[in-house]
């Protein structure tokens, strides 16, 4: 019954709460020298090599991976606490997030050892920038209709083929990669896909960024001509890729980036509001809170499951659905919010500047890392909708 | 589900619901009848009393146990005053007067309504959509802007006919120079918050209970009604939008059961606490809103009938939403106080839970 769903009420541990001190004072200390400006949304998907070193420096890059590999034994919960503190400053973090979230937890589980020794501590020390090499000109959520060939060649494989919308891939170290490296057999439409880690200065690999609707360059096309990469760069079980996606996507979905990137617009719209509001903002405002709340306490909670070593797959993506719906719906409930406040007040300029940003950078939220319907397939499927 | 393993008393709630309000039964029953017999057998197993402690005549359970049968009552869209029993029991007991037997109810339940307490010890005052009070015996009361305690006899009160969206009463009670049965201050730390907190609490962990079964009976219906020569739940629109119902359960699971477990802490009713319960009253109110609206497509005309047990849930969860004040009214007031905090307190405060 319920369609067994989870969500018990998990509080992060005390230890959490005193790490959530030092990162906010590193921050504080960050945007004190000029790092970045926390009321500048646009400038926060920037990538700051020196910033995500001292990050490193601190031991929060890795944080749960083990010691011998440069991480550093914590809590999932304590990842948690610096994502989510990072994500509400606007800091930033893209050097070295998708490395720390999702390439790393890989190389991890299927990198042979000496590969693991020389990257992963390289990760642990922001040093690594990773992109992740899934979509291609013909074929973006169906994940399984990949094209671009690995093929057999002495000692490795060449790769031949274009991947598009790879985030990052202008300034990454490395890029997570699926690859054919057969055909698709009759009864298993997903079998012939194989994951590498890709070097880009392999030659052969070109990088052409692509500019996006905000007049930034934030995804690429990467294309592969005869692209060399040798067998021990080989991430898992050959044409078995298909085994290896579920598990990890808990993490990558459920995480406090799927609704806090438009956070910015709250604090900003409660500075221009000032202490007494009238009853239409307080009541719009009361609501929004209320719903981020609420999935704040969705996402710790998976957050709980995770670190309880269980698989809450339906869960962690409805809170991304859930999330990025919300987060993309923000900048249109504040600007709504926003309609009658006095043009006096201190921030209004700001506050029409960040709405205006988030508008431009909404649409989005609901189709990276697995579109809307995706999700939603998912979790109609774990409901058990045959 | 939150406690279903953890809480025995909870199990023990929700076989006594099974044998004895099974919705089906319930909604075919000639008579209220069956209501008795459950009351009955609320009674022995001492649910209505579950936070009276024993000292005062109650079982004295957890105030986490407490909502575990609350969130089994919802699952099963309890229509009898159980909720109501648990709150005025909870009332009563912090103002350490000891409870009677039988059901009760609370009041005030609107927002901006006063008892006063006279002179003389009497209760003066209106309250309207007081639930059950037409088959309540007594009414626990939190006057004078919660400095007092008062359990009063219905029959001293007027209570006027009504009822819910779902049909159960819910009263307009005038009280009119009442002597009540017992009085008591407050306890330190209570003001008139606390009694619309803890209903919101109570109301919110029914409503998710609700949308629970919701769901399920929603799934099992797509998986089983066939439409153009497939189960209707092979279509992705219906897929989708029960995806979405899902999305509108966990978010009012997430939410009651972090509310629940802010009120089971010890304290007084403070600003986290406020944030907790407030967003459970709002997101659970918005999540029955939306989850009735899918649920009701899903099932389409047969859902719509009187028959079928789907409305026992929809309309009682909507009901809920108004009672110790609806979901605009809490936003409104939460809304008000993030903004006094000002725009450096707020993700502090959020980050606090």
């Amino acid at each position: 019954m319920s369609a067994g769903l989870n969500f018990d009420p998990m509080r992060l541990p005390a230890e959490c709460q005193t790490l959530r001190a030092q990162v906010r004072a590193f921050l504080a200390e960050e945007i004190a020298a000029g790092t970045f400006d926390p009321h500048d949304p646009a400038h926060s998907d920037s990538y700051n090599r020196a910033f995500s070193r001292r990050v490193g420096a601190k031991g929060w890059i890795g944080m749960t991976w083990p010691k011998k590999y440069g991480g550093h034994d914590r809590s999932y919960l304590e990842r948690y606490v610096v994502t989510e503190e990072f994500r509400v400053a606007n800091a930033p973090a893209n050097l070295h997030f998708v490395a720390d979230r999702q390439s790393g937890p890989i190389l991890l589980k299927y990198a042979p050892e000496h590969i693991k020794a020389d990257i992963l501590p390289r990760i642990c020390r922001g040093e690594l920038c990773f992109a992740i090499g899934m979509s291609e000109p013909g074929s973006g959520s169906d994940l399984f209709a990949a094209k671009t060939k690995a093929t057999k060649a002495d000692g490795g494989w060449r790769i031949n083929g274009t991947k598009i919308w790879t985030t990052s891939a202008q300034v990454a170290d490395f890029m997570l990669g699926l690859f054919r490296t057969s055909p698709p057999t009759k009864d298993n439409r997903r079998h012939g896909l194989t994951q590498f880690l890709i070097d880009m200065k392999t030659p052969g690999i070109t990088v052409n960024p692509i500019r996006q609707m905000t007049g930034k360059v934030g995804f690429n096309e990467v294309v592969f001509n005869d692209a060399f990469v040798p067998d021990d760069h080989v991430m898992g079980e050959i044409d078995g890729a298909w085994k290896q996606a579920t598990s990890e996507l808990a993490y990558e979905r459920s995480g406090p980036e799927r609704f806090l990137d438009t956070f910015y617009l709250l604090p900003e719209f409660i500075r221009a509001l000032g202490p007494e509001p009238d009853l239409r903002s307080a009541e719009g405002l009361g609501r929004l809170v209320a719903q981020l709340h609420t999935l704040r306490r969705m996402s710790v909670s998976v957050a709980g499951m995770l670190h309880a070593g269980k698989e809450p797959v339906v869960e962690g993506s409805i809170v991304k659905d859930v999330g990025t719906v919300w987060e993309q719906k923000l900048p249109a409930r504040v600007r709504e919010l926003a309609a009658f406040l006095e043009p006096e007040s201190v921030n209004h300029t700001a506050l029409e500047d960040q709405v205006a940003f988030a508008t431009i950078i909404a649409p989005k939220l609901t189709i990276q890392g697995g579109t809307t319907e995706i999700l939603r397939g998912i979790i109609a499927r774990g409901l058990g909708l045959r | 589900m939150p406690g279903d393993s953890d809480h025995i008393v909870a199990d023990i709630a929700a076989r006594i619901f099974a044998d004895f309000a099974d919705p089906q039964t319930v909604n075919s029953a000639a008579d209220g009848a069956w209501k008795k017999r459950l009351w009955q057998a609320l009674g022995d197993a001492g649910l209505p009393l579950a936070w009276v402690p024993e000292t005062l005549g109650g079982s004295g359970a957890s105030m986490a146990d407490g909502f575990a049968i609350l969130a089994a009552a919802g699952r099963s869209a309890l229509s009898v005053p159980l909720a109501e029993t648990l709150a005025a029991g909870w009332l009563l007991s912090r103002a350490g007067l000891d409870a009677p037997a039988g059901p009760m109810t609370v009041a005030p339940v609107r927002p901006n309504e006063s008892i006063t307490v006279d002179g003389e010890g009497r209760l003066n005052g209106r309250a309207a959509g007081v639930p059950f009070a037409f088959d309540c015996e007594t009414i626990a009361v939190l006057a004078d802007g919660g400095k007092r305690v008062a359990l009063v006899d219905r029959e001293d009160c007027r209570v006027a006919q009504g009822h819910n969206l779902a049909g159960d009463a819910s009263n307009v009670v005038t009280f009119d120079r009442v002597q009540p049965l017992r009085l008591a201050r407050a306890p330190d730390g209570f003001d008139a918050w606390s009694l619309p907190l803890m209903g919101s609490a109570i109301r919110s962990t029914q409503i998710a209970g609700a949308l629970q079964t919701i769901l399920s009976l929603s799934v099992a219906y797509a998986n089983e009604r066939v439409a153009f020569e497939r189960r209707i739940g092979k279509f992705q629109a219906v897929q989708q939008n029960l995806a979405r119902l899902a999305g509108e359960v966990a978010a009012a699971l997430a939410v009651s059961a972090s509310a629940a477990d802010a009120v089971a802490q010890a304290g007084d009713f403070d600003e986290a606490k406020f944030l907790e319960v407030a967003s459970a009253k709002i997101r659970t109110a918005e999540a029955a809103a939306e989850g009735s609206a899918i649920a009701h497509q899903v099932f389409g005309a047969i859902g719509f009938t009187q028959e079928h047990i789907l409305h026992r849930f929809t309309l009682r969860m909507l009901s809920w939403r108004d009672d110790f004040g609806n979901e605009s009214y809490w936003a409104a007031e939460l809304g008000q106080r993030v903004a006094r905090g000002g725009a450096g307190e707020f993700w502090p405060l959020v980050a606090s839970r």
